[in-house]
């Protein structure tokens, strides 16, 4: 077996080396469509958390019991729990937001994000590690949706939290319809793929200078 | 309705399920596969097609388990867990169906039919469906829409990329990167579409 992992390499790989939207472009269907405004943008991170951290803790402590060959219908009914779990919460609370949210609650479910976090970490490693691990890949792919969203709210409304921000809701500022529209969301989020894949390929192209 | 406010209201969620509300770029849906099986146009149109069929058949048979099932019983919540395990039921079917008649058809579209499974676009069409109150007929129509649409998106796609190819793309673009770039253009474009469903 391979060695366990430190916890502090787990979180690092999780955000950052493994970020499942800009290393690994996976998962982005609610990334793109939540963004439009902050406040979704947070309660649907949340949701995604909430499912990776608490799928991932399950999964890894259900791992010695069940059989190889039907464990994957295991790890979606596992992950719809928490997925189910969420929306009914949402939607006896905060009704309002839940119509906001539409499907994209639901669909967290066929995630890629949180399937391949199950599958490639929580089925080989500890509860508590694998609850680490869900946790902070939540939270680099919830980081991603959050950038994107202030970018999209700021330039599009001229706002953030829905409270207008000074320069940008002035008369100064045209604001930008189209970054609110779907476009909007697939040119900042390519944007944010090109900086940090520059930024690693810079890396990369350093380590092997250095060797 | 009449009948042929009825044919109109049903060409009304064709065409914006195709074009002005398409699945993939306006609501974001199926992008996993969008992205990376986008690079050759034969590919593309091999699973365009999976994505349709599928589509078509799996929005029926879920408007049939959420409106004698679910709702008759209250338990609209389980809708998550029950529309996936029809989609995979069908899609394993499918399959096997394929494959005992048609080793042709099997050999051009089976390796397509397990990616379809996770592919957000078909659960996701399921639960706009449920959400947009659609009768029967309203549900297949726009789940074929759905489907053509988002076969559309991405032929074109593959179309551009086999392009690409010869073009120079900045390292840090290349991949990923310019395929979002020219989906946002592609968004843009079927967002001109808007007009033609309002001026009617």
């Amino acid at each position: 077996m391979m060695p366990q992992k430190s916890t502090k390499d787990v979180v690092l790989t999780a955000v950052w080396g493994d970020n499942p939207v800009f290393r690994q472009i996976l998962g982005i269907c609610s990334a793109l469509a939540v963004t439009n405004l902050v406040l979704n943008t947070l309660v649907m991170g949340l949701a995604v958390v909430f499912t990776t951290a608490l799928s991932g803790f399950t999964v890894s402590l259900l791992r010695k019991w069940t059989p190889r060959v039907i464990r994957m219908m295991i790890e979606v009914l596992i992950i719809a729990f928490y997925v189910i779990l969420f929306d009914q919460t949402l939607k006896a609370y905060w009704p309002e937001m839940s119509r906001n949210l539409g499907p994209y609650v639901g669909l967290i479910i066929t995630n890629c994000i949180i399937m391949g976090r199950a599958e490639a970490f929580a089925n080989a490693n500890p509860p508590l590690l694998s609850f680490v691990d869900g946790l902070f890949s939540g939270l680099g792919y919830a980081l991603v949706l959050l950038a994107v969203a202030v970018i999209r709210e700021l330039l599009g409304m001229g706002s953030l939290l829905g409270i207008p921000m000074p320069l940008f809701s002035s008369a100064l500022w045209d604001r930008w319809i189209i970054m609110v529209m779907p476009p909007g969301a697939f040119f900042t989020l390519a944007i944010i793929v090109w900086l940090a894949r520059t930024i690693q390929v810079d890396k990369d192209i350093k380590k092997q200078g250095g060797k | 309705m009449t009948p042929g406010n009825h044919m109109l209201h049903l060409l009304v969620i064709l065409f914006a399920s195709i074009f002005t509300d398409n699945i993939l770029l306006a609501r974001f849906l199926g992008m996993c596969s969008f992205l990376s099986v986008s690079r050759q146009v034969k590919t593309a149109v091999g699973l365009g097609f999976a994505v349709v069929f599928v589509m078509t058949f799996t929005t029926a048979l879920d408007w049939f388990a959420y409106r004698h099932v679910l709702q008759p019983y209250g338990i609209e919540y389980f809708r998550f867990i029950l529309f996936i395990i029809i989609i995979a039921a069908f899609v394993q079917f499918i399959e096997m169906a394929i494959e005992r008649y048609s080793p042709a058809l099997y050999q051009n579209l089976g390796i397509f039919l397990p990616l379809i499974t996770v592919n957000c676009a078909i659960l996701g069409a399921s639960l706009f469906m449920v959400i947009r109150d659609y009768n029967l007929i309203e549900g297949v129509v726009f789940g074929f829409g759905s489907g053509a649409g988002w076969m559309l998106a991405i032929v074109t796609m593959a179309g551009i990329r086999e392009k690409l190819n010869n073009a120079r793309i900045p390292r840090g673009l290349q991949g990923p990167g310019i395929t979002l770039i020219i989906a946002g253009l592609m968004a843009l474009a079927f967002i001109g579409f808007t007009g033609v469903l309002s001026g009617q």
